[in-house]
């Protein structure tokens, strides 16, 4: 029998006539990342803040790591680890005295609080400029030091509210792999983000939320499917012959090709993706025309989100940025 | 890598007030931190009281008389304390205004840390600054004058009532600034700084029209102040009201109770932030 780490059921909150969750229903296997993507005022941040017991829900019940978020808060606070969007880490102390700061205020003792303080520098890569005050810190350094104040007590249940917005992909990559690797050592990952690609690489569970509820829930590539398989796309050199290539894949197409003059593509729905990429390439070949990229793939999470949402994951049409699956706020 | 393990939830009070000590002793010693590796904070602590009181002490002190005689400075530096009390609440307010904002009293919600013991830090760290504040204020008052004429015994008296009132002023802050934003915060002097002359702090309430001086005469700040002119021996001690003869039991009361009501309304505050 799965055990979950995060069981939501119903959560309620308004703040005056706006319901920032209206039903939220969420439950997260233990071990595993959940991510939880929507567009901004789509509750995320209100899910997360219910969740690690820092608001009252109005209405609804939720468990995390076996407890009750209102009736237990204590017991839950021993057992999660929250890093939110802004980094709290104090500028003015060094990467030690924050986590020491930190460590003392998990009760650890002051022997306790030494070792595992020097552990966790040392597990962060931030072994070598402990000793600088954070405000010498770069935004990945920043990160990993949040990440690791809220490590200390080993959390069953971690929760990252966009613990990679406005980070440069260095820094990313470095965040990721510190979530990976907490991941291994077994604690549940809840985390929001408005990069799709982020929550494509990071989850095992995704929940789209929008005006307050979970829209959609399941594995990203059960999200995927739910909007079809795959695609084939084809990209001309030169875009006059988009309808020539619209016609030759039309005939292996299941639904009628879409056609991006700006970026030159045809992208079309196909059932049976080997017979369509073969019939594809000869008959592209056969026409003579200049083909600069010819792929099969699976939807976007992008996608995903605007056939589930009516509108991008950016909520304002943010399409450029959309495509590379990094869309700001 | 060996995890810790923490320690059980305490479940009688005794612990729980040890835990909240040891929490408040942390928070402390951050701020603490903070102050001392400041050097703008650490000059203005130095520099404002000076030039403060060469200000009120010489610019306006040589157009100000004393109700019933005396030497300005000697009256004004009483005055000065009270009012170096009040403005502490400003950088409170700032503080707790710029920690809600950068989210580090979320994390402290977020763990298991005693609310008591996070706000006590706070406490602790702004009254050990302004002690430090009285004591460079002190100094600065023997320089022009100033002398505390009824023996030492008296003047940590009046020392203990200033503390007293920036004690009750520290709750205030920390209501207001889990209130307001840092840049809100910002703004608190604005109210602050009437409140400090509506008062017998640079003017002998004798000296305003009846109305008025019924106003400054019920300040709190006025209550301090003339309790401890009363214990320095200062001149210029008002006379006459009801308030004014009982200054010293006043500025216990009213500090008294402005804790009362806003150490409560603090704690209160702080669980339930919600925003």
């Amino acid at each position: 029998m799965t055990r979950f780490a995060i069981e939501a059921e119903g959560l309620r909150k308004r703040y005056g006539d706006t319901h920032a969750l209206a039903g939220f229903d969420l439950a997260v296997a233990e071990g595993t990342v959940c991510g939880l993507l929507g567009p901004n005022g789509a509750g995320k941040t209100t899910a997360v803040r219910i969740l690690s017991t820092l608001l009252l829900p109005d209405g609804g019940t939720a468990r995390v790591a076996g407890f009750d978020v209102v009736g237990d808060p204590a017991q839950v606070r021993y057992r999660i680890g929250l890093a939110g969007q802004q980094t709290s880490v104090d500028e003015i102390l060094t990467g030690r005295e924050n986590l020491r700061m930190w460590a003392r205020l998990f009760r650890l003792g002051p022997r306790e609080a030494k070792r595992r303080t020097d552990e966790l520098l040392e597990w962060f890569g931030l072994a070598g400029a402990a000793d600088k005050r954070v405000k010498h810190y770069s935004g990945g350094m920043r990160r990993r030091l949040d990440l690791a104040a809220s490590f200390i007590l080993a959390p069953r249940v971690l929760f990252l509210d966009e613990p990679t917005t406005g980070l440069d992909p260095r820094s990313r990559t470095e965040v990721w792999r510190a979530v990976r690797d907490l991941v291994a050592q077994g604690t549940t990952v809840l985390l929001t983000t408005q990069y799709l690609d982020e929550a494509d690489r990071l989850a095992h569970q995704i929940a789209v939320l929008d005006a307050g509820m979970v829209i959609a829930d399941g594995s990203p590539s059960r999200l995927k499917s739910m909007i079809g398989g795959d695609q084939i796309d084809v990209v001309v050199r030169d875009a006059a012959d988009l309808p020539s290539a619209a016609r030759i894949i039309a005939r292996v197409a299941d639904a009628s090709p879409e056609i991006d003059p700006d970026a030159a593509r045809v992208t079309a729905p196909v059932k049976d993706p080997l017979e369509a990429i073969t019939v594809t390439a000869r008959e592209l070949r056969d026409a003579g025309l200049q083909v600069e990229d010819l792929t099969l793939r699976r939807p976007t999470l992008d996608e995903v989100f605007l056939s589930l949402t009516g509108r991008g994951a950016g909520a304002d049409g943010d399409r450029p940025a959309a495509e590379k699956g990094m869309v700001r706020p | 890598m060996s995890m810790p393990i923490a320690p059980a939830i305490p479940t009688t009070p005794a612990e729980r007030l040890r835990w909240a000590l040891s929490d408040a002793w942390v928070v402390s010693g951050r701020e603490l931190i903070h102050w001392v590796r400041n050097p703008v904070v650490i000059l203005n602590t130095l520099l404002f009281p000076l030039i403060m009181v060469l200000l009120f002490g010489y610019v306006f002190g040589s157009a100000m008389r004393v109700a019933g005689g005396g030497d300005y400075r000697e009256f004004l530096m009483p005055g000065m304390f009270g009012q170096t009390m009040v403005f502490g609440v400003i950088s409170t307010v700032y503080v707790v205004a710029a920690n809600a904002a950068r989210g580090v009293t979320d994390r402290f919600r977020s763990m298991p840390v005693s609310s008591f013991g996070v706000l006590m830090g706070r406490v602790i760290a702004d009254m050990l600054t302004s002690t430090l504040d009285l004591v460079i204020l002190m100094l600065c008052g023997l320089l022009v004058g100033w002398r505390a004429h009824h023996g030492l015994g008296s003047a940590l008296a009046a020392a203990g009532l200033l503390l007293l009132l920036r004690f009750a002023l520290v709750w205030v802050g920390i209501c207001m600034g889990l209130r307001l934003t840092p840049e809100g915060a910002g703004a608190a002097w604005m109210p602050l700084f009437p409140l400090t002359l509506l008062a017998n702090t640079f003017v002998s309430p004798e000296l305003m029209p009846a109305w008025l001086r019924i106003i400054a005469e019920w300040n709190p700040l006025s209550a301090t102040v003339q309790a401890c002119r009363e214990l320095f021996g200062s001149p210029g001690l008002s006379g006459g009201s009801w308030a004014a003869e009982h200054a010293i039991e006043l500025a216990i009361g009213w500090p008294l109770l402005i804790t009362v009501i806003f150490l409560p309304l603090s704690i209160r505050r702080y669980r339930r932030l919600n925003r």
